[in-house]
C-alpha cells in the first residue's frame, strides 16, 4: 500500500470516527469507552506479526508480551463491556415498587 | 480473487486481496459496533458485533503467510485470554475505571514492544529503514509508552495505591518539556541515521517517553482522572495506527484511528461536563495549595448532624426527595440499600428521583451503571440540566457520598479550583442531608461549603449502613 492511500484511509477513518460517537448518552459514556478501548487492542495482530519475524531470543519474549498484553485489552475489555452493558438490559424486569401515589401523604400511616 | 478461492488450502498474502477483503469486513464490524454502542437498546449488541470484528481480525491475521513461532503465539494468546477472563469477571463495577485504565495501559504498552520489535528487525536486516514505516514506529515507540505508563499512574491513583491528590515535583513543566525536546531530537536523530539506526538510542527514548508519562499523570488531581483516562485511551488508538502504518496494515490503520478520534470527542465532552479544557486538565495542578489553606479552617466551621431517625422522619414526611448519589455510594456498595429507602418512601407516596452528574463517579455514566445493577428504573435517573430547574420543589435532597459535584463553590466562589464547574444545586432544595463519613474534602481536595449551610444536615456513617437504618427506621414510622 503506499503511503497516501494509507494517509487517505487515516484521513477518512478520522471522520468517520467523529461522525459515528457524536451525541452519545451520558449512561453509554463508560461502557463505549470501554468497547473502544477494547478495539485499540487490535495491536495484538502487530505482536502476531512480529513473532513471525522474530530471531533472537529477547525479539521471542518482546513479541510474547506483545501479543499477551494486546489479548488482555481484547478480552477483557469486551468482556468488560458486555457485564457493563448486562446491567442495563436487567431494567427490562417490571419494577418492584409500586407507583408514586401523587398527594398521599404518608403521615397518617404512623 | 484466487486467494479467496484457495482460502482454506492455503495461507493468505499480506497485503492481498483476500486478508485485505477480511480486514475490510472487520472493521467495518467495528464501525457498526461502535454506532450500535451510542443507544441503550442496541449498546450490548454493538459489543458483540465489534468483538466478533475483532476475531475475523484475529483469525485472517493468524491465516498470513509469514506467521511463525506458534508456540509463544498459543503462549501469548494463551496468558492473556486468562489474565483478561479473570479480571473481567473479577471485577468489581465499582472498580470499572481503573480496569478500563489498566487496559488501556496494556494496549499501550503492547504498541511501544511492537515499536522495538520493529526497529531491532529493521536493523537486523542491515538496510536503510525508509522514513515513511520508521517514523510511524517511532511515533508508536513513543505514545505507546506514555500510555501505558501514564495509565498505570492513573490505575494506582484510582486504586488508591498512591494518594490521589496532585503531586508535583519542583520544576516540573521545565522537566517535562526538556523530556520532550530531548524524545523529538532523538527521535530525528534516529530518522537522519536510517541507514544504521540506534537501538541504544530508541530504548533511551522508550524510557524517557515513560518518565513522561509518569510526570504528566502524577500531578493531575484525581477529580480529573477519567478526563486523562478518556485521553489516553484516545492516544493508544493513534499509536495502534501508527504501527499499522508501519506494519503495512489496513485493519490496524482503521481500527487505531477510529478510537483515536472517537475518543477525543469524548474525552472533550468529559472535560466540557466539568467546565475544564483539556491543557488546563493535563497542566494546571488541580486543588493543590487550596485544599491545604481549606484544611485547617474546616474543624472550626460549625455544622448540623443529625442520626438516621431524624433523617428518616424528614425524608417520610417530604412530597418530593431527590437523591445525589456520588462516588461514595459506590465505593460503599450502598446502591441496593439505597434502592430500599426509595422503595420505603416510594410505598408511601413520595416522589422520588435520582440526580445524576455528568460526571458522577470516576467517568462520565459510571454512576448509571451501578443504579443500574440495583434495579432503579431508568426513568427515575435524571440529568443534571434536567433536575437543577426543580430543585427549589424539591422537599428533601439526599447527598449519599457525592461531593464535589454539589460544592456550591463552583457557582459562587471565582477563585475556587472547580469554579465555574456546573454542579447539581441541592442547596436550592428545603432541606438537605449529605449522608458522609466525614466533612474531609472529595477527590478534587477542596473543602465544601454545602456541609456548614443552615439547611443542611450531616449524617456522619458509612453509606451503606445509614441507607439500611433509614430504610428500617421509616418502615417503622
Amino acid at each position: 500500500m503506499s503511503l497516501f492511500t494509507e494517509i487517505t484511509i487515516f484521513v477518512l477513518a478520522v471522520f468517520v470516527g467523529f461522525e459515528v460517537i457524536s451525541k452519545v448518552p451520558t449512561t453509554l459514556h463508560t461502557p463505549l469507552m470501554s468497547q473502544t478501548n477494547a478495539i485499540h487492542g487490535i495491536v495484538m495482530l502487530g505482536g502476531l506479526i512480529v513473532v513471525g519475524f522474530a530471531n533472537d531470543g529477547i525479539e521471542y519474549v518482546i513479541g510474547t508480551i506483545a501479543i499477551a498484553f494486546g489479548t488482555i485489552n481484547v478480552v477483557g475489555g469486551f468482556m468488560v463491556t458486555d457485564r457493563m452493558l448486562g446491567m442495563f438490559s436487567k431494567k427490562s424486569k417490571p419494577s418492584t415498587s409500586s407507583a408514586s401515589r401523587p398527594g398521599a401523604d404518608g403521615s397518617d400511616k404512623g | 480473487m484466487p486467494d479467496l478461492l484457495s482460502l482454506p488450502y492455503s495461507v493468505l498474502k499480506p497485503g492481498g486481496d483476500a486478508a485485505t477483503a477480511l480486514y475490510i469486513v472487520s472493521f467495518s464490524l467495528f464501525i457498526i459496533g461502535i454506532k450500535r454502542g451510542t443507544h441503550p437498546t442496541t449498546a450490548k449488541q454493538g459489543n458483540l458485533i465489534a468483538a466478533v470484528g475483532m476475531a475475523v481480525a484475529v483469525l485472517t491475521t493468524l491465516l498470513l503467510d509469514g506467521i511463525g513461532n506458534w508456540g509463544l503465539i498459543v503462549l501469548g494468546l494463551g496468558i492473556g485470554s486468562a489474565v483478561g477472563v479473570i479480571a473481567s469477571v473479577r471485577v468489581q463495577m465499582t472498580e470499572m475505571p481503573q480496569m478500563v485504565a489498566l487496559y488501556n495501559g496494556v494496549g499501550g504498552g503492547a504498541v511501544a514492544l511492537i515499536a522495538w520489535s520493529e526497529i531491532r528487525h529493521g536493523i537486523s536486516l542491515g538496510e536503510e529503514i525508509p522514513l515513511d514505516e520508521l517514523i510511524p514506529v517511532l511515533f508508536a515507540g513513543v505514545i505507546g509508552s506514555v500510555s501505558f505508563w501514564g495509565s498505570n499512574i492513573a490505575f494506582a491513583k484510582l486504586q488508591d495505591l498512591i494518594p490521589t491528590r496532585p503531586l508535583a515535583v519542583p520544576g516540573q513543566q521545565v522537566i517535562n518539556a526538556v523530556l520532550l525536546i530531548g524524545i523529538v531530537a532523538a527521535c530525528v536523530d534516529i530518522a537522519l541515521n536510517n541507514s544504521d539506526p540506534s537501538q541504544g538510542i530508541f530504548i533511551a527514548i522508550l524510557i524517557a517517553a515513560a518518565l513522561l508519562g509518569n510526570l504528566v499523570v502524577l500531578p493531575i488531581g484525581g477529580a480529573d482522572m477519567p478526563v486523562v483516562i478518556s485521553l489516553l485511551n484516545a492516544f493508544t488508538g493513534l499509536s495502534a495506527a501508527a504501527a499499522g502504518f508501519a506494519l503495512d496494515n489496513v485493519a490496524l490503520i482503521v481500527a487505531g484511528t477510529l478510537v483515536g478520534s472517537s475518543g477525543t470527542i469524548l474525552t472533550m465532552e468529559m472535560a466540557t461536563a466539568m467546565n475544564r479544557s483539556v491543557s488546563n486538565v493535563l497542566f494546571a495542578g488541580f486543588g493543590g495549595a487550596p485544599a491545604g489553606g481549606a484544611g485547617g479552617a474546616t474543624e472550626e466551621r460549625p455544622h448540623t448532624s443529625i442520626g438516621a431517625q431524624d433523617a428518616a422522619i424528614k425524608l417520610a414526611y417530604a412530597d418530593s426527595v431527590v437523591i445525589v448519589p456520588g462516588y461514595g455510594l459506590a465505593v460503599a456498595q450502598a446502591q441496593h440499600a439505597i434502592k430500599e429507602v426509595a422503595d420505603e418512601l416510594e410505598e408511601r407516596g413520595v416522589t422520588v428521583n435520582y440526580a445524576i452528574h455528568p460526571v458522577a463517579g470516576r467517568m462520565p455514566g459510571h454512576m448509571n451503571v451501578l443504579l443500574a445493577e440495583a434495579d432503579v428504573p431508568y426513568e427515575q435517573l435524571r440529568e443534571m440540566e434536567e433536575i437543577n430547574p426543580e430543585m427549589s420543589r424539591t422537599d428533601v435532597a439526599v447527598v449519599v457520598g457525592a461531593n464535589d459535584v454539589t460544592n456550591p463553590a463552583a457557582k459562587n466562589d471565582p477563585d475556587s479550583p472547580i469554579a465555574g464547574m456546573p454542579i447539581i444545586e441541592v442547596s436550592e432544595a428545603q432541606q438537605v442531608i449529605v449522608i458522609k463519613r466525614s466533612l474531609s474534602p472529595g477527590f478534587a481536595g477542596i473543602d465544601n461549603d454545602l456541609f456548614y449551610e443552615p439547611n443542611t444536615s450531616m449524617l456522619f456513617a458509612d453509606a451503606k449502613a445509614a441507607a439500611s437504618e433509614i430504610a428500617a427506621e421509616i418502615s417503622q414510622l
